[in-house]
C-alpha cells in the first residue's frame, strides 16, 4: 500500500488543478466559518427512527467525515443534506437544515437548486451510460447551455479538477461503461464539479475501489477541500483520519461526538467513540 | 456414509428428471408450432403466387388474393401503433415514476391487470357502442386501430412499466443528484434506457393484435372488399390525405374466416395461404421485436 502511494501520488498531484481552484474570497482566516448547520434533525423510515436529534455544524471548505457502524445513520444523514431523502417514500424530517443560513427544509426551497449547491457522490459509481463528455455536461444540459465551447471548457476543467483529464483527454466520446471503476468514480466527481456546487457528499465512494483507485480519490479528496467543502460518509477509520479535518462519530442514529479529526482519533471525550475507533466493536 | 451417498444419488436423479420435463415441455410448445406450419404451408403453399397478393377477392377462388387483407392489415395496425403506443407508455412511465403509492394508484394498477384479462370481443362490443355509433366513426379503420389499441393498451402499459423498472435507480439518483427535474430524468435516462424493453412489449402488443378477428367482425368489418383505401398522399395541397381512416376494411384473420366458412374446397386453401403469410408476418415481427432487444442490451451497458 505505501509502495503503491508512493507510485501513484507523483501523477495524481496536477498543477492544473492548482490552476483551477478559484480564488477563496472570504479570507483564509475564517475557513472555520460554518457552512451548514444542522439543528435537532430527526428522520424516520415509517416509525423507524434513523436520527435522533442530531445538531452539529460543518465547516466551510474542510472535509467533514461521518463515521459510525451500519445503520447508524450516516448515510441518512449525508442523504438529508441535499434532500435525496425526498426520493424515498415514507420519509418524515423535523428540524432543520440550513445552507448558508437558509433552512433546506423551508417550503420555500427549490431543491432542484439545493441538489445543484449540494452535489453528491455515490457508494456504487453510477455514470450515464453515455459518452465521457456528455456525462460531464449533463448538468449543464440540463439547465440550457449548450454553447460548444462553454461545454468543452467545462468538460476540461472538470475533468482536471478530478485529475481524470490526462486519462481520457483523448478520448472524451468513448462511453464511459469503458472505464476502471476508479475512473468512473473520478468521472462521477468530475460531472458533479461540472455544475459548480458548494459542497460535495460522498456516499462511501472507495468502499467498492482498489486501494490505487482509493488512494487516488483520497489524494483528490485533499485538493478538493481547497475550493468545496466535503462530507463523506465512510466506513473505514483509517480513511476517515487520512482525509478529513473534522469526525462525526454516529451511533444508533444519534451523533455521539463531533470535533476535529486529530482530536476524535487520539482523545476522544466519550467512551462510545473510543470504544468504536479502537476497535472494541462495529 | 452409505445413507448419504443414496441421497445424493436421488438427488442427483431428480436433476436429471427434471432436465427431462423441461426438455419434454420445451419440444409441446415447438412442435405444435411447427406442426401447424407445416399443416399450412402444405395447403396452401401452391396458392402464394405474386397474384395472390396483389388480387381481390373474388368468388372465383383461383382468381382470389389477399390484396385488401393485408393492406387493410398494416394500416390498421399502422393507427393502433400510433395510439397504443402514446398512450400506454405514458401511462406505464406514469404509473411507475410519477403515481404516488396511494390507494389510488393501486385502484388503477388493479384496473390495468383485470382490463388485459377482458374477452376481446368484450372490447368489440364497447367499440361498437363508441366509437362506431357514439362517436360516428363508422364500420372504418379508424374504428378497427382504436379498438385494437384499446385491447392491448394494459399489454403495453405492463410491459413498459417492466422496462422503466428495470433502469437502476442509482440513473435516477445520479440525474436527480444534479439538479434534474423529474421529467428531464425520464426524458434524458428512464426512456431511452428502456427503450429496448419498451419496443419489445409494443411488438409483442401488436402481434397479438393483427391476429384479432372478433373485435373487428363486431365492428364490422367486411369480409369481401374489392377496392383499397384512399391513398395517404395526394398530389394537391395540403399533399396528405386521411380519408384512408375513415373507409370501409378488411383484415387477414376476416379474410381467411371467410374463405374456411365457404363449401369449396379451394376456398380453403386460399384461407391456409393466407394463415401462412399472417404467420410470416407475426413471426417476422417477433424477429424485430428481438432484434432490437438485442440491439438497444448491447448499446447500453452499466
Amino acid at each position: 500500500m505505501e509502495l503503491q502511494q508512493g507510485l501513484e501520488i507523483p501523477k495524481i498531484k496536477m498543477p492544473q488543478v492548482v490552476a483551477a481552484k478559484e480564488p477563496v474570497e472570504k479570507g483564509a482566516a475564517e475557513t472555520t466559518r460554518p457552512i451548514i448547520e444542522v439543528r435537532d434533525l430527526d428522520v424516520y423510515y415509517g416509525a423507524a427512527q434513523a436520527l435522533k436529534s442530531v445538531s452539529f455544524e460543518i465547516p466551510e471548505k474542510k472535509a467533514t467525515a461521518l463515521i459510525g457502524p451500519s445503520g447508524c445513520g450516516k448515510t441518512t444523514l449525508l442523504r438529508s443534506l441535499n434532500r435525496m431523502n425526498d426520493l424515498i417514500q415514507n420519509v418524515r424530517t423535523m428540524g432543520s437544515v440550513k445552507l448558508d443560513g437558509e433552512d433546506i427544509y423551508a417550503p420555500s426551497t427549490d431543491v432542484i437548486n439545493l441538489r445543484r449547491r449540494v452535489g453528491m457522490i455515490f457508494q456504487k459509481w453510477n455514470p450515464f451510460p453515455k459518452s465521457i463528455y456528455e456525462n460531464v455536461v449533463y448538468g449543464l444540459r440540463i439547465v440550457g447551455i449548450n454553447n460548444r465551447s462553454h461545454l468543452d471548457g467545462t468538460v476540461e476543467k472538470s475533468l482536471k479538477r478530478a485529475a481524470l483529464w490526462d486519462e481520457v483527454k483523448d478520448n472524451l466520446h468513448k462511453s464511459a461503461s469503458d472505464l476502471s471503476g476508479g475512473q468512473q468514480q473520478r468521472l462521477c466527481i468530475a460531472r458533479a464539479l461540472a455544475v459548480e456546487p458548494e459542497v460535495l457528499l460522498m456516499d462511501e465512494p472507495c468502499s467498492a475501489l482498489d486501494p490505487i483507485s482509493t488512494a487516488k480519490i483520497e489524494e483528490l479528496i485533499h485538493e478538493l477541500k481547497e475550493s468545496f467543502t466535503i462530507v463523506i460518509v465512510t466506513h473505514n477509520m483509517q480513511q476517515a483520519a487520512r482525509v478529513s479535518d473534522y469526525t462525526a462519530f454516529f451511533y444508533l442514529g444519534e451523533l455521539i461526538e463531533f470535533g476535529e479529526t486529530s482530536k476524535i482519533f487520539t482523545a476522544p471525550d466519550k467512551r462510545q467513540t473510543e470504544d468504536y475507533i479502537t476497535g472494541r466493536f462495529g | 456414509m452409505g445413507d448419504i451417498e443414496i441421497r445424493v444419488a436421488r438427488r442427483k436423479r431428480m436433476d436429471g428428471i427434471f432436465a427431462i420435463l423441461g426438455l419434454v415441455s420445451t419440444f409441446v410448445g415447438m412442435l405444435t408450432l411447427a406442426a401447424l406450419m407445416v399443416d399450412l404451408a402444405m395447403d396452401g403453399s401452391a396458392r402464394l403466387t405474386q397474384t395472390f397478393f396483389t388480387s381481390f377477392p373474388s368468388r372465383f377462388p383461383d382468381q382470389a388474393g389477399i390484396l385488401s387483407a393485408w393492406v387493410g392489415t398494416t394500416l390498421v395496425m399502422l393507427v393502433t401503433a400510433a395510439t397504443a403506443v402514446p398512450l400506454g407508455v405514458a401511462a406505464g412511465v406514469y404509473l411507475e415514476e410519477y403515481a404516488p403509492s396511494n390507494w389510488i394508484t393501486a385502484l388503477i394498477e388493479i384496473n390495468i391487470a383485470n382490463l388485459a384479462g377482458v374477452p376481446s370481443i368484450v372490447y368489440g362490443l364497447m367499440a361498437l357502442g363508441l366509437f362506431v355509433y357514439q362517436f360516428r366513426l363508422g364500420q372504418s379503420i379508424l374504428s378497427a386501430g382504436l379498438t385494437l389499441a384499446l385491447l392491448i393498451l394494459p399489454i403495453v402499459i405492463v410491459a413498459t412499466r417492466e422496462s422503466v423498472r428495470a433502469v437502476p435507480g442509482t440513473m435516477r439518483e445520479a440525474a436527480y443528484a444534479l439538479g434534474a427535474t423529474k421529467w428531464q430524468t425520464v426524458k434524458d435516462h428512464v426512456l431511452p434506457y428502456s427503450t429496448g424493453g419498451i419496443l419489445t412489449g409494443v411488438i409483442i402488443a401488436l402481434s397479438r393484435a393483427i391476429g384479432e378477428t372478433a373485435p373487428l367482425i363486431t365492428i364490422g368489418a367486411l369480409t369481401f372488399i374489392a377496392f383499397l383505401p384512399g391513398p395517404p398522399l395526394k398530389a394537391e395541397f395540403p399533399f396528405v390525405s386521411f380519408e384512408w381512416l375513415m373507409s370501409p376494411f378488411t383484415v387477414m384473420p376476416i379474410q381467411m374466416f371467410n374463405w374456411t366458412s365457404r363449401p369449396q374446397h379451394a376456398f380453403h386453401l386460399n384461407a391456409a395461404a393466407a394463415g401462412l403469410v399472417l404467420m410470416v408476418m407475426t413471426l417476422i415481427m417477433n424477429g424485430i421485436a428481438i432484434y432490437l432487444r438485442y440491439r438497444f442490451r448491447k448499446r447500453i451497458r452499466w
